[in-house]
């Protein structure tokens, strides 16, 4: 066996440039199908991660999902809001440890306006439980103020000091801006790879104030003015203890003063996992495919060497080899192949994870993780080789039936 | 006639009653009866289309004949099983062809030592260090330039090629040397001095020689000639192209 794998590795050296080149495409089809799955386990667990420690959303009833994708992942529009009146009796409930008031439907330059209080700054939680955290300044503290997302601080240019205008309703050119309230920047967050980093973070009153300013006609405005809003679009909560989390969920879905969902995020988040994970499956089957087609690569350039190696079996033979090792030795080129193109596979994925971690990060928020593959990663590596092998079978067989056929003398 | 001319010594090659058809065609061979004795140098006459292959096939154990017996050295290999003949092809027949001897991809110590990957006998006979008795067998065949022997074996002319394949069939002292039209492609002088080199060396190992050419003009050399033409009752009535 040991001297039919290496003549096998001379046979392949001798034809190395075609050999190169299967080798090639197998490696970059594997490179695709690691890359595929190191961006879907990262994106996968990015996802779950968006929203932690945090027991209950509630938001107007509508579905979970819709529910979920306005207030964690500020997609969509909320249908309807929730009264300041029923946030102040959760507020105030016994079990509830904290609550972060969420307010939506502004927009700066394009991204999301984000109304709320200084609870967020103390109780938001993402990841692995990891708070907000501050790569610059302070969190507002009053109607003036303003804090920004590492990526909106990135896309913009912003830096603390600057004066920035709400526009109403969302999206990148709004006709109707809060140029009567302008609004300092005082903090930037450092990154968290959630929409965290794409958020225009200001106070419930700032966005009150801001909508009263636009109402009142210049100069008229009263002296004293009520900055509580009438109303939040949803709210985070924090229970002080888990055992009484289901029965404020559903005394939240049974409330009869006011409409109102309540979801627990880790569940909500998995059905959305579902929906969104189709594509990404889609995505690993396609690129599996794209394997089995480096592998017919090799399927057609061990064929056609066939014929010319006719002859070449025939000696094997007249020197002894029996018709099963002729068969092994092309098993053996396959396996070599298959087992060159998933080690550069590997090479090449990891090679360019490290070239494109940097970019990733900044522009997408995904910490791509470098370090060894793993067991996933491992048995797909073995898959392929294996794969290899089988499909070595072909062109092994024909070439053992030659040998029988053949004998010491090709008959063509 | 051989060194070995006694009635009772067991012959290097016995056929009797041989028959061999290609499937689905009229038999190719038919030999009543063919005897090498051991150490004989047998030239065979053999035109092709007398068939010579296929001789040489079943003699090699690589083709199975559809009636009559191949015996070499008393083992009939029709007893055998088919992974046993090529085991006892490996260990006893070194062959020598008419071109193309050479795998392309090993180098001429490689190709040389080809052998004894496929049989530890052979390994075994050919000393401690099989790589310096292949290199002894390549200067006797005149291959001593180390130079050549580091060159690629397809940039090698035929009759060194065919050198490389002699020393490749000699390697390990096998019993029964098969050369299939050695010469052909090679002129006059490389012919002579190839064939004088293949004769001593055979000698030397005191081998069996079966030399199959049309050349008749090398038949002298030989201690027998015989004509397939002429007991191959097959082709007698089988007009070939």
């Amino acid at each position: 066996m040991n001297a039919l794998a290496r003549l096998a590795a001379s046979s392949l050296w001798n034809r190395r440039g075609t050999a190169a080149l299967t080798v090639f495409a197998i490696a970059v089809s594997v490179a695709l199908l690691l890359g595929v799955q190191q961006v879907r386990t990262q994106a996968r667990e990015s996802f779950a991660n968006t929203l932690s420690g945090t027991d209950l959303v509630v938001g107007a009833r509508s579905s979970p999902l819709n529910l979920l994708l306005y207030a964690v992942f500020r997609v969509g529009d909320a249908t309807a809001n929730v009264s300041w009146k029923t946030y102040q009796k959760v507020v105030r409930h016994r079990d509830v440890a904290w609550t972060i008031p969420l307010s939506l439907g502004d927009s700066h330059r394009g991204f999301r306006v984000l109304g709320t209080s200084t609870d967020y700054f103390r109780h938001y939680r993402y990841g692995r439980k990891q708070l907000l955290r501050l790569a610059v300044g302070r969190a507002f503290a009053n109607e003036q103020e303003a804090v920004i997302g590492a990526q909106v601080a990135a896309a913009l240019g912003y830096h603390v000091g600057d004066s920035l205008v709400l526009a109403h309703g969302i999206g990148e050119v709004s006709f109707e801006q809060h140029r009567q309230h302008p609004l300092r920047l005082v903090g930037i967050l450092a990154p968290t790879g959630t929409p965290v980093d794409r958020t225009v973070h200001v106070s419930l009153e700032a966005l009150t104030a801001v909508h009263l300013a636009t109402e009142e006609t210049t100069g008229t405005a009263s002296p004293v003015r009520n900055l509580t809003p009438p109303a939040i679009t949803a709210f985070l909560v924090g229970m002080k203890e888990r055992s009484t989390l289901f029965m404020m969920q559903r005394a939240l879905n049974d409330y009869r003063g006011e409409a109102v969902t309540a979801v627990m995020p880790g569940v909500a988040l998995q059905q959305l996992w579902q929906l969104v994970g189709v594509a990404d499956t889609a995505l690993l089957v396609v690129s599996g495919f794209v394997v089995f087609a480096g592998l017919l690569g090799m399927l057609t350039a061990l064929l056609t060497s066939l014929n010319e190696r006719r002859r070449e079996m025939a000696i094997l033979r007249s020197v002894g080899a029996r018709p099963s090792q002729i068969f092994s030795l092309l098993v053996s080129e396959a396996t070599l192949l298959s087992l060159l193109g998933a080690i550069s596979g590997l090479l090449l994925t990891v090679g360019s994870l490290a070239l494109l971690r940097p970019w990733v990060e900044a522009t997408y928020g995904l910490a791509l993780a470098l370090g060894m593959p793993g067991r996933l990663e491992w048995a797909m590596l073995a898959g392929v080789v294996i794969a290899g092998a089988l499909i070595g079978v072909v062109p092994a067989w024909r070439a053992y039936r030659h040998s029988l056929a053949d004998g010491l003398t090709v008959r063509i | 006639m051989g060194q070995n001319g006694h009635m009772h010594a067991i012959p290097a090659i016995h056929l009797q009653a041989l028959r061999y058809a290609w499937p689905g065609q009229a038999p190719v061979l038919e030999l009543p009866t063919l005897v090498v004795s051991e150490g004989e140098r047998v030239f065979l006459r053999g035109p092709s289309g007398s068939g010579k292959s296929t001789l040489l096939g079943l003699i090699g154990g690589v083709l199975a004949p559809a009636a009559g017996s191949v015996q070499l050295f008393g083992q009939d290999l029709g007893a055998l099983s088919a992974a046993a003949r090529d085991h006892f092809r490996a260990d006893r027949l070194g062959f020598i062809f008419q071109w193309f001897n050479l795998v392309p991809y090993l180098s001429v110590l490689d190709n040389v030592l080809l052998t004894t990957q496929f049989s530890r006998q052979r390994r075994e006979r050919a000393g401690p260090d099989p790589g310096q008795e292949a290199r002894r067998l390549l200067s006797a065949l005149g291959l001593t330039d180390p130079a050549l022997l580091a060159r690629p074996v397809t940039t090698l002319s035929i009759g060194q090629q065919q050198r490389v394949a002699a020393a490749r069939a000699l390697l390990g002292r096998p019993r029964l040397i098969i050369a299939d039209e050695p010469t052909s492609a090679l002129d006059h002088d490389a012919r002579t001095a190839f064939l004088a080199l293949l004769m001593h060396e055979v000698a030397a190992a005191g081998a069996t020689l079966l030399f199959v050419s049309h050349d008749t003009s090398l038949a002298p050399l030989f201690d027998r000639t015989l004509s397939l033409a002429a007991i191959n009752q097959a082709a007698a009535d089988t007009a070939l192209p």
